[in-house]
């Protein structure tokens, strides 16, 4: 049993280190196997794919640590997305619009996380709703047309690179990110109150934890960073439409779990979340250069993230089997 | 030498209790305040525009809540035990889409051949979500977002970009969404059957009862020896076979498919069931309050292009109704709550 | 594994034993033969041990002869470690020898069972019968294993090892549907009634009277419903939903399943908690009058009056083991009481004389609608007060109001004369006040986290330096209470859920003592823990008090109350009815002041 284990033994078997080894795997094998994969073009690419996802991760990572969910978060990106065109249009300048839309996708997780906490609504139907909802409210700013003329200096600066190298300007942004909500989360009594919550509200309310208005921050923080991707992915693609990012959502959760944060709470690291996207995006890269159609990817991304959940819970069960079977031996004995 | 309780609870209050009453009262009229809405839409509408009330215009309304009404019976069996299927949108694709190309391939097959065929599709989806739910212990929501995307997937592999045209379809398969018996389409029959099927099975069946057993309580109804397993899997195996119906139906109805087809559907099934009255947290809500439901949906659908209301709005309502259900859901439990702890107070 | 295990932990059993048997009502001849016999006779237990095990013969016999010898083997063990006390018991009480011989075999036989959840053993190696037309008490203290016991009787869990029979019969049950098949219906502490359907439904679930198409039969369901109730006289309306229903009610819902199910073994987990002593006798009636028509029932309670009352035989469990199977007719209290502790009950409170400093908590007029009504009372630096009163009369809810993790309506709270916010933990917690809560496992601990992380999580903003924590700080506070509290744990970064329920809740008081407290509010604070644990947080919560910290006790265990408070307070039905200093405190005047007669003070 986990208790007997040494802790260097547990660690090395733990979800999130073969998550790690499986995504060092999947990018060796690819950048041998997969024409193309290795280059620095196609590194470039990656990390522009990798971008939206590991950005809405981050946040997303501690609402799951909490036992919550936020699946509204790519209906959030298509909103700012559409604001943000609608409001080009409006003749504001884009030094305005950027930081208006990333309060744009706040107010959005300020209602969600107002239902949520306030009223005391399961995140998963609230979220589902606003899912509706915030896409809805895209689409009646924007109708199905697009605007794309947007300042090039910021386009270009999004899928640019530094100093016209392999290393693409986002990917600061991505470090940056990253290092922060890290830190927050895992070194902070912020971070610490988080997986209190999400294994057990009732006692962290008694340790003196202010939950609700915890989880309520958390959802800010994750309509915040859905506004900021939105205006990324518009400014990738230089093109603000009310479907940008649908579906997203899926991969971003499926990027969580397969990172090994329990879909039930209490449980996981922001190092495995990160491996997870990395393994994701790679998996999906690698395949659509072996040309595999894009919505067929999907078939990876739904696998994985049914897998992520059931295979720690068939190891559990297998384990479990083998004690009680190693006890009836014993007893036999 | 343990201080014991020798509390005196109220064992006559449960007789003469009108808060407990009234909140039940509440609960049933929740069918009824649909009823209300679509019954002051249907008259704003109509006064705006009286050919809203046409007999066109009602075929088309029933004919476009029938799909919706299909899916809604799985669902509504689906969330009342406390899950959620949301994979009914994909499901609905692939079984369009394998009829389809059965249908325009074996231009002889009847049209009964078609619908076994979608709800056999459709069962093995379901029976695969149930499986993963049930055994592989992973909760149904990532299950079927799962499988939401691997079944759409599937799909989009096979079709690849190609559709099924309507030219490609035997005529009596295309006939089908359109003929009547007895003034009635086969379309709305068919919904009617399974919305009333259903209904029935929930009410006044062991296994609906079980179901709602399961919903209210999921550790009672493991201790109370309910076969939790296999009334799940059949929740689930009847969704997806529904889901499976619901594609023969959308291709006979729409002649066109593509590997896109009922993309996002899934949303609009929970929008109707949750709408309708199902508690998302189970155990409680009616197959027909689901019904009601998706026809509420699709007449707001239809009620915005008659008004001249931009179409986009469709969406936004949708996910508005869907929360101001579960806020309402809310409210109703904290006034129970609040009108029971009154009613426990001995100070 | 299971056999090295049970020997030297059998072994102090045995000696309290043979020290207890000159009080017990046996005469000293046949325990003496016994124990003799005990050591002398090995072929004769072997002997006994097939005897009892006679049914099993045939199928053994079947098997291959290592086989055999190990199916054999398991009760063997057992019954030379038991302690022997069983012995005298046959000894003495020859006639239940003799009934089983005659008669029917009981109808449920526990044998040699044991489970354990990961490195836990909730039960190991017990053994007892459940005989029709007899009621069989099932005591020991809590966390001794009997929920386990009753779990595995209902088919929820799989012993790992040794067999439950049913008349005879070996059965293994895959689900409680087999359990329920076998004629066994279980009543939980804690009611499992389905809150959106109604009461008949409840009752009827899973034979609902079916209608020739197969449908539900409503009215006669509810016709059955009704027919139940008025055979247990409680006037319920069976179309009403569960939901709100009083405890009481629930039970009686519960006890009406197994009437509708027509059990032949009913188990009931402590039925009785939460109800009134009418209910209490009503309910009494019934079970006596499904016993005297052939049932076989197994009662688990606390109350050693209600076992007296009701049950002809008990079995005692003390930390999941199987210490004796007797007649009760042959024991008193104390002798249960005893052999369910393990120990003799003195000494546990060692409460020093303090001095009582100046007025640290101040509680005027509190009141929460439904709960409580005007609560006031101070506490002063090392004192001890300890709010009495009995189950659901609203102290904790009061002390939970106090720390700010339950609102209140009205009144005011106050510490060292500054009043504080309400609903806020974090300002009791600013105001030196630490709450060890109820219930270690729902509010106390977060199961699933490391020891270290429990233990800082109300400090943890403290321990911070420029907002970020180190591993290391952590780890250093940790240790510095856990030792200092003696827990016994291997590392500190192991799960808090892998302890036992004394160390749970030696980490518990770790976490906020270490905030450094002026005012310690302690509720049941040995509910659950071995006895030696028990001593150690008497002795703990005595120092911390003359040490000048404010303690207030919730506790319901009278002896604890009597024994550690300087002052007692007693609640009733969400009022202070006495306030009770040590020299007035009686058993008699505190349980007078709990049940609602007034006492002159």
């Amino acid at each position: 049993m986990s208790d007997t284990r040494p802790a260097w033994r547990s660690r090395l078997t733990g979800w999130d280190t073969i998550i790690a080894v499986l995504t060092v795997l999947v990018l060796i094998i690819a950048s041998f196997s997969v024409e193309n994969f290795g280059t620095s073009r196609n590194f470039t690419f990656m990390v522009l794919d990798l971008l939206p996802i590991i950005l809405i991760a981050l946040p997303m990572t501690m609402i799951i640590v909490t036992g919550e969910i936020d699946l509204s978060v790519a209906s959030t990106l298509g909103l700012t997305s559409s604001m943000m065109g609608w409001l080009w249009n409006q003749g504001l300048s884009i030094e305005t619009i950027i930081p208006l839309c990333v309060v744009i996708g706040a107010i959005c997780g300020v209602v969600n996380g107002f239902l949520i906490t306030g009223l005391g609504l399961p995140s998963l139907a609230v979220t589902i709703g606003t899912l509706a909802l915030y896409r809805g409210l895209a689409f009646v700013v924007l109708g199905d047309g697009a605007v794309a003329d947007f300042p090039w200096n910021y386009t270009g600066w999004v899928t640019g690179t530094i100093g016209d190298g392999a290393v693409p300007n986002v990917l600061i942004l991505i470090v940056a990110l990253a290092v922060i909500f890290g830190i927050v989360q895992h070194a902070t009594p912020f971070g610490r109150s988080l997986y209190a919550i999400g294994a057990n509200a009732q006692a962290a309310h008694f340790s003196g934890i202010r939950v609700a208005r915890t989880k309520f921050w958390l959802y800010v923080v994750s309509g915040a960073v859905a506004g900021l991707v939105g205006v990324l992915w518009t400014l990738r693609y230089s093109s603000a439409r009310a479907d940008n990012g649908a579906g997203l959502e899926l991969a971003v959760v499926a990027a969580v779990l397969l990172g090994g944060v329990s879909i039930f709470g209490g449980k996981g690291s922001l190092p495995g979340v990160l491996a997870g996207v990395v393994l994701l995006t790679a998996l999906q890269n690698a395949l659509r250069l072996e040309d595999v159609s894009g919505q067929a990817l999907n078939i990876v991304t739904g696998s994985l993230l049914v897998l992520s959940v059931l295979l720690p819970n068939i190891t559990t069960a297998v384990r479990g089997n083998w004690h009680r079977r190693k006890l009836r031996q014993a007893a036999a004995r | 030498m343990t201080v014991t309780s020798n509390r005196s609870a109220p064992t006559d209050a449960p007789l003469g209790n009108p808060a407990q009453k009234r909140a039940g009262n509440l609960l049933k009229t929740r069918e009824l305040g649909i009823v209300l809405a679509l019954a002051i839409l249907v008259a704003y509408t109509a006064i705006d525009n009286p050919r809203f009330l046409s007999g066109q215009s009602i075929r088309d309304n029933l004919l476009n809540t029938a799909i919706l009404a299909v899916m809604a019976t799985g669902q509504a069996v689906v969330v009342i035990t406390r899950n959620i299927d949301l994979s009914v949108g994909s499901v609905l694709g692939l079984s369009a889409f394998t009829v389809a190309t059965m249908m325009s391939n074996n231009q002889d097959l009847p049209m009964i051949v078609a619908i076994l065929a979608g709800l056999a599709v459709g069962a093995v989806a379901g029976l695969l979500n149930g499986v993963l739910v049930r055994y592989g212990k992973v909760p149904a929501l990532v299950v079927t977002l799962g499988t939401l995307y691997i079944y759409r997937g599937i799909t989009y592999s096979w079709a690849g970009g190609s559709q099924v045209n309507a030219d490609e379809l035997p005529r009596h398969f295309l006939t089908f969404a359109n003929d009547n018996l007895l003034g009635i389409p086969w379309l709305v029959l068919i919904a009617l059957i399974v919305v009333g099927a259903g209904s029935l099975m929930m009410r006044n069946y062991r296994v609906g009862r079980e179901l709602y057993a399961m919903g209210s309580s999921p550790a009672a109804a493991e201790l109370a020896g309910i076969k939790v397993a296999r009334n799940l899997l059949g929740a689930f195996v009847l969704s997806g076979a529904l889901a499976g119906l619901a594609g023969v139906l959308y291709a006979a109805r729409f002649g066109t498919v593509d590997a896109a087809a009922g993309n996002g559907y899934e949303l609009n099934v929970v929008a109707a069931v949750v709408v309708g009255g199902v508690a998302v947290f189970g155990g409680s809500g009616t197959v027909w309050g689901a019904a009601l439901g998706a026809l509420l949906l699709t007449v707001i659908g239809s009620a915005l292009a008659v008004l001249d209301i931009n179409q986009f709005w469709q969406q936004a309502i949708v996910g508005a109704l869907i929360i101001l259900a579960i806020c309402a859901d809310r409210l109703v439990a904290v006034r129970i709550g609040r009108s029971l702890r009154k009613r426990d107070a001995h100070v | 594994m299971a056999e090295a295990n049970a020997r030297p932990e059998n072994r102090p059993a045995q000696n309290s034993q043979i020290k207890n048997d000159p009080t017990t009502d046996h005469s000293p001849g046949p325990a003496t033969n016994e124990t003799t016999q005990d050591k002398a006779a090995p072929p004769t237990r072997e002997k006994a041990a097939q005897d009892s095990a006679a049914p099993d013969k045939q199928a053994a016999q079947e098997q291959q002869d290592n086989v055999a010898q190990e199916k054999a083997a398991p009760p063997a063990p057992d019954e030379t470690t038991k302690p022997a006390s069983t012995r005298p018991t046959q000894a003495t009480t020859g006639t239940a020898k003799r009934d089983n011989k005659n008669h029917e075999p009981a109808r449920l036989e526990v044998r040699n069972v044991s489970k354990s959840f990961g490195a836990v053993a909730a039960v190991q190696g017990v053994s007892f019968p459940l005989h029709p037309g007899e009621a069989h008490a099932l005591v020991g203290e809590n966390g001794a294993g009997k929920s386990t016991i009753v779990k595995m009787l209902a088919g929820v869990h799989r012993p790992d090892t040794g067999t439950l029979r049913v008349d005879g019969s070996d059965v293994d049950f895959s689900g409680p549907a087999d359990a329920k098949a076998a004629g066994i219906a279980v009543i939980y502490q804690e009611p499992t009634l389905f809150p959106d359907l109604s009461v008949a439904e409840n009752i009827a679930m899973g034979n609902q009277p079916l209608t020739r198409l197969r449908q539900i039969d409503r009215k006669q369901m509810h016709a059955n419903a009704e027919r139940l109730f008025r055979r247990l006289g409680v006037p319920l309306d069976p179309t009403r939903p569960a939901r709100g229903l009083s405890i009481a009610d629930q039970q009686l819902v519960e006890i009406a399943k197994a009437l509708s199910a027509e059990a032949r073994v009913l188990i009931m987990d402590e039925p009785t908690a939460a109800l009134s002593a009418v209910e209490v006798e009503r309910l009494f009636a019934v079970v006596r009058s499904l016993r005297d028509e052939g049932a076989a029932i197994m009662f688990i309670s606390h109350r050693f009056e209600e076992i007296t009352a009701l049950c002809q035989r008990v079995t005692i469990m003390r930390d999941g083991r199987h210490v004796a199977t007797e007649m009760v007719a042959d024991l008193s209290v104390d002798d249960m009481i005893r052999r369910m502790v393990g120990r003799d009950l003195s000494a546990l409170f060692p409460k020093q004389e303090v001095e009582p400093g100046e007025v640290v908590l101040e509680v005027e007029g509190l009141s929460r609608e439904g709960v409580f009504r005007d609560i006031s009372f101070s506490v002063r630096a090392g004192e001890i007060v300890a709010l009495a009163g009995l189950v659901g009369a609203g102290r904790s809810e009061v002390m939970q109001a106090v720390f700010g993790v339950d609102p209140y309506d009205s009144g005011t709270v106050k510490v060292h004369g500054r009043r504080l916010k309400r609903n806020e933990p974090r300002a009791a917690m600013a105001a030196g006040m630490a709450l060890v809560p109820e219930d270690r496992r729902q509010q106390g601990l977060v199961m699933d986290l490391s020891i270290e992380r429990n233990v800082t999580l109300p400090r943890a903003r403290k321990l911070a330096r420029l907002g970020l924590l180190f591993g290391g700080t952590e780890r250093e506070a940790a240790e510095t209470w856990t030792r200092r509290l003696q827990t016994k744990l291997g590392r500190l970064s192991d799960a808090v859920g892998t302890l036992s329920g004394g160390n749970q809740q030696k980490v518990v008081l770790a976490k906020w003592l270490a905030t450094g407290p002026k005012l310690l509010i302690v509720d049941e604070p040995t509910r659950g823990i071995d006895v030696g644990t028990k001593a150690e947080v008497h002795r703990l919560m005595s120092s911390l008090a003359a040490d000048g910290l404010a303690v207030v006790m919730v506790s319901s265990e009278l002896p604890e109350v009597l024994g550690m408070a300087d002052r007692i307070i007693v609640l009733r039905e969400g009022r202070v009815t006495a306030e009770l200093t040590r020299g007035e405190a009686t058993e008699e005047s505190v349980m007078y002041a709990a049940m609602g007669q007034e006492v002159a003070v």
